[in-house]
């Protein structure tokens, strides 16, 4: 494809954000005086701040560009990801189990593992996560430098290094505080640059009824029925009959339930941003500030996708149609920049770009400062030099940044030479998060799990999510890397995804029980003195009696899950 | 640690990218595409993005006069107090 032409006007307007960006950073440098300044903003960021961040940390720009293009693939199920995949585990987090992450003062989620149950759970979780967030951050940055090279013909290099020196500098200077500053900034404009994407686009189709018009032609064409396109639950009785390819169970289970409460309840990466809030009761209404606006985020992001798909079908009609990968099925990640380039103006499409920078970086710099606390607080500190002073910490916490970043570009030259070791570690990633949540839940929840519980249910967990991966292929699987590698083929799925759901349930299946009968069978390490503040039971309930009853994060969060269910019925 | 009121840069940010947006609405083109737009999208949305960041800015100031005010108060109070004694 021709690259896209750049007018001055949307340079000045990417060199705009970028000032700004770095302008933060600086100024956020005199107030890091120690490195709970620096790893926890000093635990002082208010409510609404921390909220976006933590919305604004998961949006990077994979997420942007994969949900668009699932909205093209899938259609409007691909909402999934966010009423079922996403509200009830914010809201799950918020209101009971908050009060045990803020209220036991761990500096991260492996701390807290420490703090729970021992040492070697804490030095397995702490271990896995560095590794996935560095090689994660540096994935995303060779998908973007590949796109930034396709859409507007930059050199690779040159995407790589000049964004991996912006994180760089506005998080070493500033630490968490520039990160979620920065965060909540980009949260603004993504939501700038791609809410007037759908409206021209939502114009030019004829609006919701035309949108769906076209859509039913879509589903038609694919071999389904006509509303497969635009109704989320209607079709899922049985995988075959919607383009997902999952039936309702593997859905709610493995995606609303397992996958999903394993990021949102356990991930360090988002989990920092509400341990940085102010107070408890900020901290608790973190996710909920979230939710609200995560509920949203399907008409920004999975819409375009639609209506790309809806106009690609009306090939030549509209002048725009998605293009056909060397294998023949359609280049579905480049909606968002092919969208960009079609309805937006200079000026607007500097803002676009913009946008797209920015969920790219707020990706990133998540990644970056988990990464950093992680290794710093849970690794370094923690193995390597416990006796290390505050002072060392802080420097520390810089050169982990620097480190971190470094090995994520050098992450994505690997990713750019050997595309399927790539595809095998984000494999592996996912048998490794697959578990997590059972471990929380029973340590949460359940006075006797004892380390040598936690530990062993969480390997035995990760081992069968690859067992049952070898032992299962999706559809049409042509690679050992889609699974069936053990030798034996015992299922094949209609699709990848339902595959993967299987392989969470699977996992966290097996963790929950294994977990349970170790700690049944082993003598509970840690004293009730101990475990105050850490297990429901020994923990005094956080009081929100001073506070209005809507404000309390009960309500808000019951209210939140009524605003979710209706958006499920609105778009049955 | 007491920082600086984030809606400040935020909505210095817009108001800035707002106005550039403005400048290109002077001279509507087309897209990239050749698509001919029906609406000036970026007269419009300057507007919306200058109007919200003019909202920031005043949030910002609001918040940091009412902290002057309640500054203020505490030393007058304390400085009564010193006199009464």
């Amino acid at each position: 494809m021709q690259p896209i032409h750049l007018d001055w006007i949307d340079v000045a307007i990417l060199v705009v954000y970028f000032a700004f960006v770095l302008g933060i950073g600086f100024v956020l440098k005199r107030y890091m005086r120690s490195s709970n300044d620096f790893f926890l903003s000093g635990r002082s960021i208010p409510t609404w701040v921390a909220g976006l961040a933590f919305l604004s940390a998961n949006l990077g720009a994979q997420e942007v560009i994969g949900m668009a293009a699932s909205g093209a693939k899938y259609g409007i199920m691909t909402s999934h990801f966010y009423w079922v995949g996403a509200i009830p585990a914010m809201v799950f987090v918020a209101v009971f189990m908050m009060p045990f992450y803020y209220g036991s003062k761990a500096r991260s989620v492996p701390e807290y593992l420490k703090l729970r149950f021992d040492e070697k759970t804490r030095a397995l979780n702490a271990v896995t996560f560095a590794v996935m967030t560095v090689f994660s951050s540096g994935i995303s940055m060779y998908a973007m430098a590949l796109l930034l090279n396709l859409i507007l013909g930059w050199d690779f290099n040159v995407s790589v290094w000049l964004s991996a020196v912006i994180v760089l500098l506005y998080i070493s200077l500033g630490g968490l505080t520039s990160a979620i500053y920065n965060e909540v900034m980009q949260f603004f404009l993504i939501v700038a640059g791609f809410a007037p994407l759908v409206y021209l686009g939502l114009r030019d189709v004829g609006g919701w009824s035309g949108l769906t018009a076209r859509l039913a032609e879509v589903s038609t064409a694919q071999g389904y029925a006509p509303g497969a396109f635009s109704h989320s639950w209607q079709f899922m009785g049985s995988a075959t009959e919607n383009p997902m390819g999952v039936e309702w169970l593997a859905m709610l289970m493995g995606l609303g339930f397992v996958l999903s409460f394993g990021y949102w309840c356990t991930d360090f990466l988002v989990m920092q941003r509400a341990m940085a809030a102010e107070s408890m009761m900020a901290a608790r209404r973190t996710p909920l500030v979230a939710a609200l606006p995560k509920m949203l985020f399907p008409f920004l992001v999975i819409l375009p996708g639609m209506i790309a798909i809806a106009l690609t079908q009306h090939h030549g009609a509209s002048g725009f149609s998605l293009p056909a990968k060397p294998d023949g099925s359609l280049n579905y990640d480049l909606v968002i920049p092919l969208m960009l380039r079609h309805y937006f103006p200079s000026g607007i499409l500097g803002l676009g770009l913009t946008a797209l920078m920015a969920s790219f970086m707020s990706g990133m710099a998540g990644n970056v400062t988990a990464f950093n606390t992680v290794w710093t607080y849970d690794i370094y500190q923690a193995y390597l030099r416990p006796k290390a002073s505050d002072a060392a910490l802080l420097w520390m916490g810089r050169v982990a940044t620097i480190v971190g970043i470094t090995i994520s570009v050098g992450a994505a030259y690997f990713a750019a030479h050997f595309n399927n070791i790539m595809d095998l570690l984000q494999l592996v990633f996912a048998f490794v998060n697959a578990p997590l949540f059972a471990t929380f839940l029973l340590g949460m929840f359940w006075r006797r799990a004892t380390g040598h519980g936690a530990f062993w249910g969480l390997v035995s967990g990760i081992l069968a999510a690859a067992v049952h991966h070898g032992l299962t292929q999706p559809h049409g699987a042509t690679t050992l890397v889609k699974g069936g590698w053990l030798g034996h083929v015992w299922r094949t799925y209609p699709s990848e995804m339902a595959q993967n759901f299987w392989t969470a349930i699977y996992a966290w299946t097996v963790c929950f029980l294994v977990t349970i009968l170790i700690s049944l069978i082993t003598r509970q390490q840690k004293s009730a003195a101990e475990l105050t503040g850490l297990v429901s039971s020994l923990t005094p309930r956080p009081s929100d009696e001073h506070v209005t009853w809507y404000q309390r994060p009960a309500a808000m969060g019951a209210l939140v899950l009524v605003l979710a269910l209706i958006l499920n019925i609105l778009f049955w | 640690m007491s920082l600086f009121d984030l809606r400040l840069p935020l909505g210095w940010l817009f108001f800035i990218l707002g106005i550039l947006l403005e400048i290109a609405g002077l001279r509507p083109a087309p897209t990239s595409d050749g698509l001919p737009s029906s609406v000036n999208i970026n007269l419009l949305w300057g507007g919306v993005m200058v109007a919200f960041g003019l909202v920031c800015l005043w949030l910002a100031h609001r918040r940091k006069r009412k902290f002057l005010q309640a500054d203020v108060a505490t030393r007058r109070r304390r400085g009564d107090e010193t006199s009464v004694n």
